[in-house]
């Protein structure tokens, strides 16, 4: 009899979770618009995660992506087509973002996907749209494996990770005159792999590196490593890693009493981070590739425009998710003048995206090379001076 | 070597008594169960976290509604516990009745596996319930208790530097001296300590003795979890921020400290906690300094319970178990 009763109990709890994962997924699938209409239809997709922890990113992506798209409708129904955005919810899962590869290969509609935020579901999606030549432009992904695969199309219009560390280590030894650099990394691919770029860097210009230590995701006390740290007295620690435990790390090592300058990544470039860290989080600075949007003209513009269409704040990736937008217009239109106005086969517009040389977006120029990354990608240094997100722009370095 | 070891040794020590302290009354909750039923109760961990969510959730809603600036903090920390310590507990005392009790004659592996399928469930429902009201399942609390201290070891020697830490640190330590004094005064010197003690030796003849052993068994649930959802409010203030999965990691280390110290064993999961704390905390500042840099920081779990090992096999009933024959 316990037995039966047992197995009920497991029945009804397993079925609550069921219940739990269903109301998650079904907050993000707010993606199809129904693609009827006359005329000859062309959709764009974004794949962006736009439910879960990162939704915030992946809903502004999609939302510049939809500012660009509608801006350029009037161009294209001259040209006898009519553009759609097509969004869909990667949930920041590999998993989910093959599935939905798989769907915009067979919607043969679909010429084109802006996505996605993460490199690590970029990578495995990209080779369904390698098989189906569906051409991808990425606002967000910085993984050298995204473009090094050498896929035809695949493209990328911000600065990739072996780029982003020697420039940080470039800015905290030329610019902030640090000599002795302790180095924490979360021995994840990202964080190990900008730790060791920027290490490198520092040697090669002289800093001396009194320490490389690793700590583990999901732990909460970091006091150990940081006990090591108090005792080299190095004038900055620099964490390659994502801000749930860099912000931690900080607050940890503030209230050690550790006072000199921390630096990170662009995993550090969240406002989450402020929120953990709090006070602690001043002198602190972060290497992005994200350019801040309100330090030009056309980057205003463009926050006015989004704030008034959407009404909501831009963020760091707000404005990618429009340039790569626009980018992959600007490929889909000359490939429909190639053609002479028919349907243009899907690797002529990779082939013509993958032309572009220079394009000049709102907080970019676009220019790719062989492989795709963009030729004049950016690394932008910001420092926060205060607790209050985003930091401010300290510098920027190209290539 | 030695020299830049014994210059650490104040901070780690203050580090590690902290995080062992957690450990110590984590592993409470895991040895007192065991002890009466048998059962290693793997929601446990879940406990400790929900008491965390809960305490950060009150505490968040009294900074909202202006109470946190209006009444002394530890005065707001005591109240935030007690209502924790006090939900928790029935939280605990329910999932011994929906998830356990009915399974009490089965095999012992059918509870553990109910035991796992409450921890996730919890998790679940924990993330689930953050993410509808903050958007986001990482959770900040308020700011407490942040004045910062430092014993000048270096003016007792200058081979030791100087320990800092701050007021949270020492509430945490008081706070649990206090949990575990009181429980092992309860234990050994109240009647309900004295009906536990014998439903945990026998729980047929202590039925016979007339003892309630259903009451004995709900009130060890309750003390347990309420001991566990108490820790995670002082977790939430130490370290700042938590999420729905750190039961999952701190529950298994509080588990390895309680049988390090005997499983079943209160006095002996008290000290084995504090003992995983400080060796964690010694591997993470010393680890790089004794392999000459082959093993780093984030070796110090395999180093911690590598010496588990060691001891379970030189004296498997941990390190204060009597070696039982009848029972265990």
């Amino acid at each position: 009899m316990g037995i039966k009763r047992g197995l009920k109990v497991l029945a009804v709890s397993a079925l609550s979770l069921g219940l739990l994962a269903g109301c998650n997924s079904s907050g993000g699938s707010e993606g199809s618009n129904g693609g009827g209409g006359s005329g000859k239809v062309i959709k764009i997709a974004t794949q962006t995660p736009l439910s879960g922890g990162s939704a915030t990113l992946g809903e502004s992506i999609k939302l510049g992506a939809q500012l660009a798209l509608e801006e350029n409708k009037k161009k294209f129904e001259d040209l006898g087509y009519k553009l759609q955005l097509q969004p869909y919810d990667d949930q920041a899962d590999p998993k989910k973002g093959v599935a939905n590869a798989q769907l915009i290969g067979s919607d043969k509609s679909i010429l084109g996907v802006v996505g996605h935020l993460n490199s690590g579901v970029s990578i495995p999606s990209s080779e369904v749209y390698e098989k189906y030549k569906v051409p991808m432009v990425s606002p967000a992904n910085t993984a050298t494996e995204v473009t090094d695969r050498g896929l035809k199309t695949v493209n990328r219009i911000v600065a990739r990770d072996d780029f982003q560390g020697p420039a940080g280590a470039d800015f905290a030894i030329n610019k902030l005159g640090a000599k002795k650099i302790f180095v924490i990394q979360d021995k994840t691919a990202y964080g190990t792999g900008l730790a060791d770029a920027f290490k490198k860097a520092a040697e090669d210009a002289g800093a001396e590196i009194l320490g490389y230590e690793g700590i583990t995701v999901g732990e909460k006390d970091f006091n150990g490593v940081l006990t090591q740290v108090l005792s080299k007295k190095p004038d900055l620690v620099f964490f390659g890693g994502l801000y749930t435990e860099g912000g931690q790390l900080i607050r940890q090592a503030r209230d050690k009493g550790i006072k000199i300058p921390f630096m990170g990544g662009d995993g550090m470039d969240s406002s989450t981070l402020v929120e953990i860290a709090g006070d602690a989080v001043t002198d602190v600075y972060y290497t992005s590739v994200a350019a801040d949007a309100s330090k030009t003209t056309e980057g205003k513009d463009f926050s006015s425009k989004y704030k008034e269409k959407f009404n909501k704040n831009v963020e760091s990736y707000s404005a990618y998710g429009y340039d790569s937008m626009s980018v992959l217009l600007k490929g889909l239109e000359a490939a429909i003048e190639g053609s002479d106005g028919d349907l243009p086969a899907r690797e002529k517009v990779a082939e013509e995206i993958r032309k572009i040389q220079d394009f000049q977006g709102v907080v970019t120029k676009v220019g790719f090379d062989d492989i795709g990354d963009n030729k004049f990608a950016k690394v932008y240094i910001y420092k926060f001076s205060e607790a209050k997100y985003p930091g401010v722009q300290e510098g920027e370095i190209s290539k | 070597m030695l020299a830049d070891i014994l210059q650490s040794l104040p901070q780690v020590l203050v580090d590690g008594i902290a995080l062992g302290a957690i450990y110590a009354v984590i592993a409470l909750g895991y040895t007192m169960v065991y002890g009466i039923l048998e059962l290693i109760n793997f929601a446990h961990g879940e406990i400790f976290m929900t008491g965390a969510f809960i305490g950060v959730a009150m505490l968040i809603l009294m900074t909202g509604m202006g109470w946190l600036a209006a009444m002394p903090a530890i005065l707001a920390l005591i109240l935030v516990l007690v209502v924790t310590s006090i939900l928790t507990g029935f939280m605990g005392v329910g999932i011994e009745r929906m998830a356990y009790r009915p399974l009490r004659n089965s095999p012992k592996l059918i509870t553990l596996i109910s035991a796992i399928g409450v921890s996730f469930l919890l998790q679940d429902l924990v993330r689930f319930i953050t993410e509808y009201k903050r958007g986001n399942y990482i959770l900040t609390g308020p700011s407490m208790f942040n004045e910062q201290f430092s014993i000048k070891f270096s003016s007792i020697s200058s081979s030791f530097s100087d320990a800092f830490f701050k007021t949270s640190t020492l509430i945490l330590i008081i706070a649990v001296v206090i949990m575990m004094i009181g429980l092992d005064f309860f234990v050994n010197k109240t009647k309900w300590g004295m009906a536990m003690r014998a439903v945990a030796q026998d729980r047929e003849t202590a039925s016979l003795m007339s003892i309630n052993v259903n009451k004995v068994i709900s009130l060890t649930f309750f003390i347990g979890s309420a001991l566990g959802g108490a820790t995670g409010v002082l977790f939430a203030v130490q370290y700042g921020t938590i999420d729905p999965y750190i039961g999952f990691i701190l529950g298994l280390k509080a588990f390895t400290a309680a049988v390090l110290g005997g499983i079943g064993n209160i006095r002996g999961a008290m000290a084995g906690g504090l003992m995983l704390g400080i060796l964690e905390m010694f591997a993470a500042a010393n680890l790089q300094l004794l392999t000459g840099g082959i093993f780093g920081a984030e070796y110090k779990d395999v180093f911690a319970f590598a010496i588990l090992i060691v001891v379970l096999i030189f004296k498997p009933e941990g390190l204060f178990g009597k070696a039982v024959t009848e029972k265990v």
